[in-house]
């Protein structure tokens, strides 16, 4: 007769996946750095990455990739929230396409986002040097992600090439590079939007107020709820901006983010309409819409 | 029944639930067209685990019907070739259980991705194409699943309803896959009768099966018992790293692999077998009274010893084995083959070791799944291997746990990830020898034969009509090769009672014969046979026996072609006849053609042809 066994639930044991993970990378890396977006799965990765190294401080920076056209309740909460954390943040911007002038309105969203994301992290990642980067990315998001690894291998241009990545068994992540090379790391790879809110909630992680619903200014564009966080939206004419409650599935540069009209201003109430609404939540993002397989040839570029 | 964890309640009831649910993970296997697309699509679909915009991807056609297998489409450039090339994950949910899917493709490098998702599996899905039966590629995909340790599979006989939904064909099935499956070490073995295209017991109960009530497979998957997956009885800790934040706090951090810990145990760090005590276990802002495997925590101990990243933190009954030289069986990932002269590094837990072969004992018949000899492992392969470590490792056989017996290998000078390992336990038992039946098998290979004599076992068959000098040459060979510091051995026909008898009544035992040179060979010697082989199908039994079981001990023919009328001014046995002379054969492509009158000369030729097959390497 044996005891019966203690379990972890599901969400405890990608909890403790996770940290293993993150713990994996430090200590195995010269120079690891956390990309923070600043979204809910940066959250939850920030969290973990705390858990990891408890009662310590983190063992790495944070990273912002700023494109200046973040919500401005995101900067607001960024700069807070590493405050209180005595958290290190860097951040960085394009500076040639800051000089530029480069913004979505004219140059398209192909375009802005290439400049001020995928080549901005490209400068930041070789001017700091850094042999590994965490990203928040989840394998559940879209298909492309569905066979990424855990360690993602990059070449010295931080290229991403999916027909030469290691296999990867069991726990035992293989972190031997060359010099020049470097791994993005996806510790909540095998979370699904689901476990991230529901972790969110149970652990009572603080997010941008952007996920909850309030009234919020608001222009309708090609059937996309825009809101009009700054003045340097132009408006169309005959556009004006409406107050509707309304929410944001996932945070980004307020121009290529779309809204969905809500009431929920409760984390319970947000997970009853995303279960309720069964639709993917990067449908909300304008830059995947732009070809079929755009995810994936921005990986290949480099974009996380 | 709902399986599909639906919102039929209010929020905070469902979030409870999803909260304490289960996570359990399997791996779908199976060939292109057996369905296993289809199966996994079907499983997403019926329990909502796809989005509407994904899904409208997959809608094909006028009518907008969907296409189950394209939900789980992946990269453009697959889609391109029309295969999937690697493994992909997929995620869903029930009422009870959360599923993480690790999809493997069917046919290219099927071993290399199948061993990947096995690797985490706890359940293994086989398709079986019910048209079709149980193929040799189902009984390889049951092999590496059993191999990887994964301890339940489910054999989902599909397209059922192609076959007219009839019992006889899953009953037929099942007992052909029952009778193999005896063979491996699966904790549980499940049939179900499917179509996964129209959907019956997948998730729902089928009315085409009242001959069936064994449930179905997502019932199956949200019950069978995964607790005894982990091992709950050794405890071990890898470290992975020690946090040190201040002077006052020294822990040690890592997921414990096996086990469960609480506070107050003694442990002791392996390899260094220094002993201490718990004197907390924190977890973040708590600390926790006990703690158990999978979980990630930090331990305090009691004394300051010295302890870093590598180290093992063990206690429990069943102590791990420190030792520098283990065999393991190992599945080879690379497309450059295994070069047992170079020195790898190999990670096991949290610890990077250079490893030299010290042999290569054996492989995989991935046909027959039989054991055979190696001397290297390609892409693909599954071998067993005898590894020495240049610092000593804490090992557990794989069988025994999971996550203390793994570890993979890398080129040290690429970094590649080449192959995966599982350690084999003292006894041998969890190798690749797990389908022959428990034989017991050489553990000397050909090339530690070969480095240690200096040559490499093989049969030379010299033939030609009676009294050619086959003798003569043979045994002026042997004598040659011993003088020159190498070891021979003739079969000789006097050894299986009278030539005479053998020659005239053409009788020869050539299977026979062919076998004891096989022998010969295999024990390394360089083995000369001289028979009178006079016909085709004579040479061809005899070569056939000599090559051995795997048809990989080299066989060298000889012709001895000597003149016929100096062989009957030669025989004074009484041996030769001219009706014999006209009965022979002559060998149709003999690996040389020496001449029996110079004795001296024909051993020359023949030892230049054993240099430069490589069978002599002095």
């Amino acid at each position: 007769m044996t005891l019966p066994h203690p379990t972890l639930t599901h969400l405890r044991a990608l909890e403790a996946e996770s940290i293993h993970i993150i713990r994996e990378v430090a200590a195995e890396f010269e120079n690891p750095v956390m990309l923070y977006s600043i979204g809910k799965d940066s959250a939850v990765m920030l969290r973990l990455a705390m858990k990891a190294f408890a009662p310590g401080t983190l063992p790495f920076p944070l990273l912002h990739i700023d494109t200046t056209f973040k919500f401005r309740d995101m900067i607001t909460f960024r700069d807070e929230f590493t405050r209180a954390n005595n958290l290190k943040l860097l951040v960085h911007t394009n500076p040639d396409a800051l000089a530029a002038g480069i913004n979505p309105f004219t140059h398209g969203s192909a375009k802005y986002t290439h400049e001020m994301k995928t080549v901005a992290l490209r400068q930041a990642l070789t001017a700091g040097g850094y042999d590994a980067a965490f990203g928040g990315a989840r394998r559940d998001e879209e298909k492309s992600r569905a066979k990424e690894r855990i360690y993602s291998f990059r070449d010295e241009f931080h290229q991403w090439d999916p027909k030469s990545q290691r296999p990867e068994l069991w726990s035992l992540y293989n972190g031997k590079i060359r010099k020049g090379q470097s791994i993005r790391v996806f510790p909540l790879s095998n979370w699904t939007e689901l476990d991230v809110w529901q972790y969110i909630y149970l652990e009572n992680i603080p997010i941008v107020p952007l996920y909850l619903a309030a009234e919020r200014p608001l222009v309708q564009r090609d059937g996309v709820w825009i809101m009009v966080d700054d003045d340097r939206l132009p408006l169309l004419p005959g556009e004006v901006p409406e107050m509707k409650m309304a929410r944001f599935r996932t945070l980004g540069c307020y121009p290529l983010s779309g809204a969905v009209l809500s009431n929920a201003t409760t984390l319970p109430e947000v997970i009853q309409e995303m279960l309720e609404a069964r639709h993917s939540e990067r449908q909300g993002r304008v830059i995947d819409h732009d070809e079929a397989g755009s995810m994936e040839k921005k990986k290949r570029d480099g974009y996380f | 029944m709902i399986t599909a964890d639906s919102l039929d309640t209010d929020i905070h009831t469902y979030l409870k639930r999803h909260e304490n649910k289960q996570l359990l993970r399997f791996v779908t296997v199976g060939s292109v067209d057996d369905g296993k697309s289809t199966l996994i699509g079907r499983l997403l679909y019926d329990t909502r685990g796809v989005y509407e915009d994904q899904l409208a991807d997959a809608r094909s056609g006028p009518d907008g019907q969907v296409d189950l297998a394209r939900i789980t489409d992946g990269l453009q450039a697959e889609r391109e070739q029309g295969i999937t090339i690697d493994v992909a994950y997929r995620y869903f949910t029930t009422r009870t259980r959360k599923f993480i899917i690790a999809d493997t493709p069917g046919h290219v490098q099927y071993t290399r991705n199948m061993a990947t998702g096995a690797s985490t599996a706890n359940v293994a899905i086989i398709l079986i194409d019910a048209r079709l039966g149980v193929l040799q590629q189902s009984r390889r995909h049951a092999y590496i699943a059993s191999l990887l340790g994964i301890p339940n599979l489910v054999v989902a006989i599909n397209k059922m309803d192609l076959r007219g939904y009839d019992q006889g064909v899953y009953e037929a099935i099942k007992a052909d896959f029952t009778a193999f499956a005896k063979r491996l070490s699966f904790r549980e073995v499940r049939f179900f009768p499917i179509s996964a295209l129209q959907g019956d017991n997948c998730v729902t109960t089928s009315p085409n099966t009242p001959w069936y009530d064994g449930g179905t497979i997502l019932e199956y998957l949200e019950t069978v018992d995964i607790d005894s997956d982990r091992n709950f009885d050794d405890f071990r800790l890898p470290v992975q790293i020690v946090l040190r934040p201040n002077l006052d706090y020294r822990g040690f951090a890592g997921q414990i692999a096996s086990g469960t810990v609480r506070v107050g145990d003694t442990v002791t760090v392996l390899p260094s077998g220094k002993s201490s005590r718990v004197t907390a276990i924190d977890a973040y802002e708590d600390e926790l009274p006990e703690a158990f495997t999978p979980q990630s925590v930090t331990l305090r101990l009691a004394d300051e010893i010295d302890i870093s990243r590598g180290d093992i933190l063990v206690s429990g009954g069943h102590q791990p084995t420190v030792t520098r030289q283990f065999d393991a069986s190992v599945v080879w990932m690379h497309e450059q083959p295994l070069d047992p002269a170079k020195t790898y590094l190999i990670k096991h837990t949290t610890r990077y070791v250079p490893v030299s072969v010290a042999a290569v004992r054996s492989k995989i018949d991935l046909e027959t799944l039989q054991t055979v000899d190696a001397d290297t492992l390609a892409l693909n392969d599954i071998g067993r291997l005898t590894l020495t470590a240049h610092r000593p490792l804490v090992v557990d056989p794989y069988t025994r746990n999971r996550a203390t017996g793994a570890f993979i290998i890398i080129d040290s000078l690429t970094n590649d990830t080449v192959a995966a390992g599982m350690i084999a336990s003292d006894d041998g038992q969890g190798g690749v020898e797990a389908t022959t039946g428990g034989q017991p098998r050489s553990g000397v290979s050909h090339a530690e034969r070969h480095k240690r004599l200096g040559q490499t076992g093989a049969s030379v068959w010299l033939t030609g009509l009676p009294a050619s000098g086959k003798s003569s040459i043979a045994y002026a060979l042997e004598r040659r090769l011993f003088d020159l510091g190498y070891l021979p051995a003739v079969v000789d026909a006097d050894d299986h009672g009278d030539a005479a008898l053998f020659e005239h009544e053409r009788q020869l035992p050539a299977a026979e014969l062919g076998a004891t040179a096989a022998a010969s060979a295999r024990a390394g010697l360089v083995t000369i046979c001289a028979f009178g082989t006079r016909t085709a199908a004579d040479r061809a039994a005899a070569r056939t026996a000599a090559t051995g079981r795997d048809g990989r001990l080299p066989t060298l023919e000889v012709h001895v072609a000597t003149p016929a009328d100096v062989c009957a001014q030669r025989d004074t046995r009484g041996l030769w006849s001219r009706e014999d002379a006209a009965q022979y054969e002559p060998p149709a492509s003999p690996d040389l053609v020496v001449d029996g009158l110079d004795t001296d000369e024909a051993v020359a030729a023949i030892i230049a042809l054993l240099r430069g097959r490589g069978i002599l390497s002095r």
